[in-house]
């Protein structure tokens, strides 16, 4: 097997672990700061139950989080040395930034978060919150700062040793891509977050439609994402349109465009499309609609793959599939926002069983959506790990198959066992409603686990 | 006047002072991973883990740091390093995936709980051995032909880095006992302080053994430590070693609590010393020297300002966190 297929499969697979977490944590981090706001406004205990029941669900999270962001520090120099060697100098700090301004913060301001509240009291203790939520912020600016500059390489120059040196860091950090990318990512994390406690609330509502906790986060949760799916569309839109002036090639793969079309381009709604022969099977499409959403004007000509040397081309069969399966997911979930908003305006919010199953079943939408986006526009950079300037091909180490298969069958082994057993935690975690009493994070000491454990209590505490 | 010559060392500087600090702080959290399986399930157990739950992410970060701060500071030495050490990096990840995750999932389960804490000992040890492992490979040194790694995917297995391996795992126990024994009350302080003897014992050995054969390694080793008229300076560093080793040995015998964990923190300053005047100003033994290495200074710069900035700040409230955690880890009330 080539050990650049494998290479590639691992860091692949290992950054799609990934980001699952982080994608959840920046909106459960913001979530836990508003409800601690709240707590700390109102006096009310709902707010602090709340706290408590998704302070657990965060920390599980955020471990996994954690061990997987470390793995993805180290997979830049395993199989990508000479990727390492050259962008070294512009990622780098980059990353170090990260590290420095993000990743201590969160670390250093988690412990007391999650095991503080009676030690330090409630105004350091929503400090450390802020921290926290404010630290996978930064986290996001500097990472997608990145990841951007790998997509819109700008305020570079190359050395005499072939590596890429910063002629302006300004330039470098907020590379032409960087602003619309980060909008999209965190309003990603926000909505994603909003459709796991929107699932959780109504998955709730469904057996217990009167426990108060339960109401609150599923009113908040489809309030924010009838808030957030309409902004996102807005700026994924505005996204694209970026990347069409950027990385225009990235565009053509998306949009199935094989061929030119000098006089406006069809949007292409389904089809099967044939890497080999260059073309759609079974097309869908609607007639120059394609030039007036990228163009603005219906006859506007859209160069397609035709007008790009064959070496130069994305995978289409990827792009194709997967851009559609993100915005397929994104139009549900502005259709959730319009149901809940129908349904709070009828006064049906927490006893519409449709509106409660459409959002339990939308729960693991932003999950699949956040992978499928990525996948977009990471497939959407090959055959370039740096755009047009280093190809995927010429940045890998010295690598050995074996050596690389045996280290990703280790990988995806771990990883399966791990992560899945975190889910399953987390979701053993949402199965409880929270509840009056609701214990926090703090792990459970022997002494307390015959009064708070939250089994116990919950059948104790229901009437 | 420019800083620019002098920016390679300083970050050097930089790049050891973060894993100095990782090793001595995640020393200590790994360490307590070591000797989870010598305290009985149940209580204890849950004691000695909760006297590290709320710093052992931010100790792991300092590990983030190295390797971040490495592939910014000095991408060359990563690149290189990176493939050389391919195989006891990649165990070292994965061990740490396990008992990192440990720490939240063992509470999550009490059927499985069995497993998660097997995950976190045997994860904490692995990861101590991997580290150790990759200590004695860069000491014994790796082949480079142009800018990237030349040699086998093997290389890194040989016996002074088995044996430097063992060393890591017998140092850091020895970090997490006296941790222990500063920590914990009763029972389980008292069976630290033995635990304590033990590894103050092998942690010894295996730095004299480590020692011994370093020299034989490379002619350079050699030169520094044991030629006239270097050895005057470096024939410190053993002799404040022995110092210490017998400040420890009293402060055992005092049963002193908060000393013991103090005398292996200035152990660690001490061989890391050595490790310092062994390497510099190589990254690479042999092959690779700072300069060499460096990013070109304007990255080194931009970090800098950065660095300069923030790890005051980072310093500072990571002793917030340990201050507030201060004191004995009680059963009841906390956690």
């Amino acid at each position: 097997m080539d050990p650049l297929i494998l290479a590639r499969a691992q860091f692949g697979f290992t950054i799609a672990f990934h980001i699952v977490f982080p994608a959840f944590s920046i909106g459960l981090a913001s979530y836990l700061a508003v409800l601690e706001t709240l707590w700390l406004k109102t006096g009310r205990d709902v707010y602090l139950q709340l706290f408590r029941y998704w302070l657990k669900i965060f920390a599980v999270g955020f471990a996994a989080g954690v061990v997987s962001g470390l793995v993805m520090s180290y997979q830049f120099g395993t199989n990508w040395s000479v990727f390492a060697d050259k962008a070294g100098p512009i990622l780098g700090p980059l990353m170090a930034y990260e590290v420095l301004s993000a990743f201590f913060l969160e670390a250093g301001f988690l412990g007391v978060m999650l095991f503080g509240l009676e030690r330090v009291g409630p105004r350091l203790h929503y400090v450390a919150t802020l921290a926290v939520a404010v630290g996978t912020f930064i986290s996001a600016f500097w990472i997608l700062s990145a990841n951007s500059w790998m997509q819109t390489p700008a305020g570079y120059d190359v050395n005499d040793q072939g590596q890429f040196v910063a002629l302006d860091w300004l330039t470098v950090i907020f590379n032409p891509s960087f602003p619309y990318r980060l909008v999209h990512m965190v309003l990603a994390a926000y909505l994603t977050t909003a459709l796991v406690v929107g699932a959780v609330a109504a998955f709730h509502l469904l057996r217990e439609p009167d426990n108060e906790a339960t109401r609150i986060m599923f009113s908040m949760a489809m309030g924010m994402i009838t808030l957030v799916a309409p902004l996102q569309i807005i700026a994924g839109d505005a996204h694209g349109l970026n990347t069409l002036a950027n990385q225009p090639v990235k565009v053509m793969a998306m949009e199935g465009h094989y061929q030119s079309h000098p006089a406006g381009a069809p949007l292409i709604l389904f089809g099967w499309p044939d890497q080999a022969q260059a073309r759609i099977d079974y097309e869908v499409a609607i007639p120059k609609l394609g030039s007036l959403i990228l163009k603005h004007d219906a006859n506007a000509p859209l160069a397609g793959l035709d007008s790009v040397p064959r070496a130069d081309w994305p995978s289409v069969p990827i792009l194709f599939w997967s851009f559609r399966l993100m915005v397929g997911l994104g139009l549900s979930m502005l259709l959730l926002a319009a149901a809940s908003l129908l349904a709070r305006w009828r006064g049906r919010l927490y006893d519409s069983l449709w509106l409660l199953r459409f959002a339990i079943v939308m729960g693991p939408a932003g999950f699949v959506a956040v992978i499928a986006g990525w996948i977009t526009t990471e497939v959407g950079r090959q055959p370039f790990t740096i755009y047009h300037l280093l190809r995927t091909d010429q940045s890998a180490s010295p690598l050995a198959a074996p050596a690389v298969a045996a280290s990703l069958a280790a990988f995806a082994l771990v990883y399966f066992i791990v992560f899945a057993a975190g889910v399953f935690y987390m979701l053993r975690l949402m199965g409880h409603a929270p509840h009056p009493g609701e214990p926090g994070a703090e792990h459970l000491g022997p002494i307390r686990t015959a009064g708070h454990f939250p089994e116990p209590a919950l059948k104790g505490g229901k009437p | 006047m420019s800083l620019a010559p002098l920016l390679p060392s300083i970050w050097a500087g930089l790049i050891a002072f973060a894993v100095f600090a990782y090793v001595v702080l995640d020393g200590f959290d790994l360490g307590i991973g070591i000797l989870f399986p010598l305290y009985p399930p149940g209580r204890s157990r849950d004691i000695l883990m909760n006297s590290v739950a709320p710093v052992w992410d931010g100790n792991e970060t300092w590990l983030v740091l190295g390797g971040g701060g490495l592939f910014a500071a000095f991408p060359l030495a990563y690149a290189i390093l990176m493939p050389a050490m391919y195989a006891p990096v990649i165990a070292m990840l994965l061990s740490l995936v396990f008992r990192g995750t440990a720490f939240e999932y063992r509470w999550r389960t009490v059927r499985g709980r069995w497993a998660w804490d097997l995950a976190f000992s045997a994860g904490s040890t692995m990861a101590a051995f991997c580290q150790g492992i990759v200590l004695g490979a860069l000491l014994q040194g790796v082949t480079v032909v142009g800018r990237a790694y030349a040699g086998g995917w093997w290389d890194w297995l040989t016996p002074f880095s088995l044996l430097t391996g063992a060393s890591v795992v017998a140092g850091y126990a020895l970090l997490g006992a006296t941790w222990l024994v500063m920590k914990t009350e009763t029972d389980i302080q008292q069976r630290a302080f033995r635990l304590s003897w033990r590894f103050a014992a092998a942690t010894l050995l295996a730095i004299v053994a480590v020692s011994l054969a370093t020299p034989f390694l490379d002619n350079q080793y050699w030169r520094r430590w044991l030629t006239f008229p270097s050895i005057l300076a470096t024939a410190q560093v053993p002799t404040m070693v022995s110092l210490t080793a017998a400040a420890l040995v009293w402060s055992l015998l005092r049963q002193k609590e908060y000393l013991p964990f103090l005398l292996v923190l200035l152990l660690y300053a001490l061989c890391f010393m050595g490790l310092g005047i062994s390497l510099y100003p190589d990254i690479l033994p042999g092959k690779l020297t700072i300069a060499d290495a460096a990013a070109p200074a304007n990255s080194q710069e931009f970090m800098l300002f950065g660095a300069g900035l923030l790890i005051p700040l980072i310093l500072a409230y990571t002793a917030y966190g340990y201050w507030v955690f201060r004191g004995k880890v009680k059963e009841a009330g906390y956690h």
